[in-house]
């Protein structure tokens, strides 16, 4: 039945988000890690061209219209937030 | 299935997405406590506040018989090197005649104003941003209340944010003094960026979101069979469970193309307690164009199943608790195609020798519905045409960084 199926989905996704926390646990233990890309090879990804954000305000307006159009919603990573418009 | 059958298979699943969502607030506080003890120990090299920029845009949707469209500004500043507020402020206007206005009731016009303000404190590698946001219109009042913390770490190649909203929403219809009900949703949200390469950065984003209340729009109706009338079909309000709760999860990487372009891929898949499963892929590319322009396509995939209590034609009246005729329920898919061009204006034509930009952005978006009928379309009940519609979507916006 359908409840099993669902049921599986979400005991990935919730082992997903344990293995982050636990990740994030090593982390704020100020455990040596060696970043691999080092501050000063990082400028491709500084550069504005790969900017999510560079445009936060067309952001908010995508997943508004979205938000309203689609039954789907949450974890855009931008705006949208909900609203009663139909 | 029988009535009491559903009810407890409702009952199942919404108790599994409470454990879900019971696990979901524990990992919530427990790397909360982390962050806290991160920020109290301090950290040797600090984040910075994005720089103060101010954006106005104007926007505008016309498909499927509505046309919505209004001005917007978001102004961020910082104060200081620690604190930053920021303020947005945005209009609809809405002028609606879509097809199941059309088919049951007469085409209106109306205004939804939102409003939100927002506040962000840094201390090393911590961002800590509130918000309170609002947004009304004649028959809907919606308040919100969002808290969001983030954290640099793994030598900056990690950014953990965690966040959680309470959101409140008083809703009237217009016509009728004595309607007057509320929901409240809670949303908690989890996020991690990972630098993989020194082209290649990946995020994952993680949302549950908890409805309870009033859920219905309160002017829709469902159509049933009913031979007693001369059209044949007859019609009742929809019935909506009083809650609904959904988990989202977000996949995406970000890709520097060594010619300086970059392309965006991202996958999300979602599922909620009315059965609605949904995902969407979006693929986006953007590089500049001589030294003032930058260029951007983006195509992008949905579909969804239906709710479990859709249907487009009720074999009879009140034929089950849960009554939806809602499109936005029913299966169907969409595909947008979009492109969007940036003007970066010479700081001699710009305010004050300041930067700034120009852009233009138009999406066109393709529904098709695989069990929404057209009743407008003529034929026999039920067996009318499937729905369809297109919208283009164009937002104009300025943006100045000072």
């Amino acid at each position: 039945m359908f409840t099993s199926k669902k049921s599986s989905k979400k005991t990935v996704l919730l082992s997903v988000l344990v293995y982050f926390s636990l990740l994030s646990l090593s982390g704020c233990s100020s455990l040596a890690i060696e970043p691999w890309v080092k501050p000063y090879e990082r400028q491709n990804l500084a550069d504005p061209i790969m900017s999510t954000s560079r445009h936060p305000i067309a952001n908010m307006h995508v997943a508004h219209v979205y938000e309203a159009r689609e039954s789907s919603r949450g974890a855009e990573g931008t705006g949208g937030g909900g609203c009663g418009c139909n | 299935m029988l009535k009491e059958q559903a009810v407890v298979v409702v009952a199942v699943i919404n108790m599994r997405i409470s454990s879900i969502l019971s696990s979901f607030a524990f990992s919530f506080v427990f790397i909360m406590c982390l962050l806290t003890l991160n920020v109290v120990s301090g950290s040797a090299e600090a984040a910075v506040l994005q720089e103060d920029r101010i954006d106005v845009l104007y926007h505008s949707y016309d498909g499927g018989g509505m046309n919505i469209d209004g001005p917007s500004i978001l102004l961020r500043k910082k104060i200081g090197e620690t604190l930053a507020v920021s303020a947005y402020y945005y209009v609809d206007t809405i002028s609606s005649a879509s097809v199941d206005v059309m088919s049951t009731a007469s085409p209106y016009e109306e205004d939804r104003n939102e409003a939100q303000l927002g506040l962000e404190y840094l201390h090393e590698k911590t961002i800590i941003d509130l918000s309170i946001r609002q947004s009304d219109e004649d028959d809907y009042l919606g308040k919100s209340i969002n808290l969001n913390i983030s954290q640099d770490t793994f030598g900056d190649l990690t950014n953990l944010s965690l966040g959680i909203a309470y959101g409140d929403n008083e809703i009237k219809r217009n016509g009728d003094e004595i309607f007057a009900e509320q929901s409240q949703q809670y949303r908690l949200k989890f996020g991690l960026s990972q630098i993989l390469t020194r082209n290649l950065a990946m995020n994952l984003n993680f949302e549950a979101v908890a409805d309870e209340g009033y859920l219905n729009n309160p002017y829709r109706t469902v159509r049933y069979v009913d031979n007693n009338q001369p059209a044949g079909v007859g019609y009742q309000s929809e019935v909506y469970p009083n809650t609904r709760n959904s988990f989202a999860s977000k996949i995406s990487a970000s890709y520097y193309l060594p010619y300086r372009a970059a392309i965006f891929l991202h996958y999300r898949y979602f599922s909620d307690s009315w059965e609605i499963d949904a995902s969407d892929v979006e693929l986006s590319y953007r590089q500049p164009i001589a030294e003032s322009f930058e260029i951007e396509f983006k195509v992008r995939y949905y579909q969804q199943t239906q709710a479990s209590f859709y249907s487009d034609l009720f074999e009879y009246r009140d034929a089950q608790n849960y009554l939806a005729r809602d499109k936005e329920l029913s299966e169907f898919d969409d595909i947008t195609l979009g492109v969007g061009l940036t003007y970066l204006v010479p700081s001699k034509y710009s305010f004050g020798d300041l930067r700034s930009e120009a852009s233009l952005q138009w999406d066109y978006i393709k529904f098709d519905y695989n069990n929404f009928r057209d009743p407008t379309a003529g034929g026999g009940i039920g067996t009318e045409p499937l729905y369809g519609f297109s919208a283009n979507v164009i937002r104009i916006f300025y943006s100045l960084y000072f």
